[in-house]
């Protein structure tokens, strides 16, 4: 059955949906995380602390945040994966454009695949950034408050987490809703519901993932 | 009215094509656009030229055969076939570009005509409730409720033109599809084959080489019969319903 899932359009689509649900939900726990950073260094670092001894003594230092990661990987690339197939599927099935082309659907809906790339380069750098500190000057390990008050020093970063964040927002105001047809839970009565769901969750997300460089930039947060 | 038609010709598959610009006097704002290519269609042929090929049957926007796409929007500016969009839609003077539906899956056969057997071949691969037949049966045997007869009939409006398709961004045939799905899946009678109903046809669409669907919602924006988007929803949940189902090699 898993080949013929993959195997269809409709199949992989559904791929993508719950892939992307994965990810929507750990951005929510994210962003939820990060706002603690605004209670000050000891509630953010041992927030941190505590996300390594999750599950202890069950299971060891840093196996929940393991496991997690692992999930999202998995996930990210079922994701990936599907929509670069998909998308070389839908830019072949129209071999000879059209001459007089339209504006055709939303925003949201139009870069819904470069955005998808961006956020992709994104989660790359951000990594590099904030969890292995590769490309961050003052990086110290364990002391996750110091890194963010020094990673959002520069302007160009700002930029580069506020730009990316934007890019989140539309990809989730489209994605959600479109997630929700694909598995089929649309309907003429919910989809206004839906909309409006994908519509707060795409707001909430970028206000509440912006909220942390621009704490640092104003100085609310150093 | 005056106007400028820029139209694609193409003298058959394989031939390149392009626009081709020709003006046209005395139209009426009362004649429907395909009155209107008619009217330079007999230009053409008293000078001596091809006269546009198009696709047209009924004229009465019931039989899908017009597959015109005007000024970039299938079916043109108004929510009907090209057969029932009139010249009040334009202004005198408009410029309007005319071109076939453009997909893969249907290659154009002259000019603005292309050919939709594809459809076909998604109808034949589950498009179709098996019934015996013979004597016409009791009308009261197979107890139909009213909420999934007004389904069906909503769904059985698709009269199959392919606008959807021409106006997905991804060429995607899910809304027609879906019509086809849906129409059947919602009555009794189509209760038996529901399953491989659903799987076969997407199989098939998909064997079209039509795009994936994307939620745009361009398909039942351009639909002339108004399937709604919701007719996809319900397509992807019949989907995963029978491929939890139906074990398939």
């Amino acid at each position: 059955m898993a080949r013929t899932v993959w195997g269809s359009t409709v199949g992989k689509k559904a791929v993508m949906a719950v892939s992307g649900l994965v990810m929507l939900l750990y951005l929510v726990v994210h962003m939820f995380g990060n706002l603690k950073i605004f209670f000050g260094p000891g509630t953010f670092d041992s927030y941190a602390h505590w996300l390594r001894t999750l599950g202890e003594p069950f299971l060891h230092y840093e196996w929940a945040l393991w496991i997690i990661r692992v999930g999202l990987v998995v996930a990210v690339v079922a994701h990936g994966v599907a929509a670069y197939q998909l998308s070389r599927r839908d830019l072949r099935s129209r071999p000879v454009g059209y001459v007089h082309t339209k504006a055709r659907s939303s925003y949201a809906t139009r870069t819904m695949r470069w955005g998808g790339v961006i956020l992709a380069l994104f989660i790359v750098w951000h990594l590099l950034d904030l969890t292995t500190g590769t490309v961050q000057r003052g990086f110290v390990p364990g002391h996750p408050y110091h890194n963010v008050v020094a990673a959002f020093h520069d302007w160009w970063n700002n930029a580069i987490y506020i730009v990316a964040m934007l890019a989140l927002g539309l990809h989730v105001r489209h994605g959600f809703w479109s997630a929700a047809q694909t598995l089929g839970a649309g309907s003429a009565t919910r989809n206004r519901v839906l909309k409006g769901t994908a519509n707060a969750l795409a707001l909430v997300l970028t206000a509440g993932f912006v909220a942390v460089p621009v704490g640092v930039m104003t100085g609310l947060v150093s | 009215m005056k106007l400028t038609l820029r139209i694609w010709r193409q003298h058959d598959t394989e031939a390149p094509g392009g626009m081709a610009t020709y003006d046209v006097d005395g139209i009426s704002p009362g004649m429907s656009f395909l009155e209107m290519l008619d009217t330079l269609n007999e230009r053409l042929t008293v000078e001596g030229e091809e006269p546009v090929a198009f696709d047209h049957d009924c004229r009465e926007g019931i039989c899908g055969a017009c597959s015109l796409v005007i000024n970039g929007e299938a079916h043109g500016p108004e929510r009907t076939t090209a057969c029932q969009l009139h010249m009040r839609s334009f202004r005198d003077g408009d410029t309007i570009d005319v071109e076939p539906w453009r997909a893969a899956a249907f290659p154009v056969v002259r000019d603005l005509v292309v050919d939709r057997a594809a459809f076909d071949r998604i109808i034949q691969s589950g498009g179709y409730v098996s019934v015996p037949t013979g004597s016409a049966p009791e009308a009261h045997a197979t107890p139909v409720p009213k909420a999934a007869a007004d389904s069906a009939f909503e769904h059985a409006e698709c009269i199959g033109c392919g606008a959807c398709v021409a106006a997905c961004p991804n060429g995607s045939a899910m809304l027609f599809t879906s019509a086809k799905v849906n129409h059947l899946g919602a009555l009794p009678q189509g209760a038996p084959e529901r399953e491989t109903r659903v799987l076969d046809m997407v199989a098939q669409m998909d064997a079209e080489g039509f795009g994936g669907c994307t939620l745009a919602g361009e398909c039942a924006t351009a639909c002339p019969k108004g399937i709604p988007l919701t007719s996809i929803t319900a397509m992807n949940r019949e989907w995963l319903r029978a491929s939890r189902k139906v074990p398939r090699s």
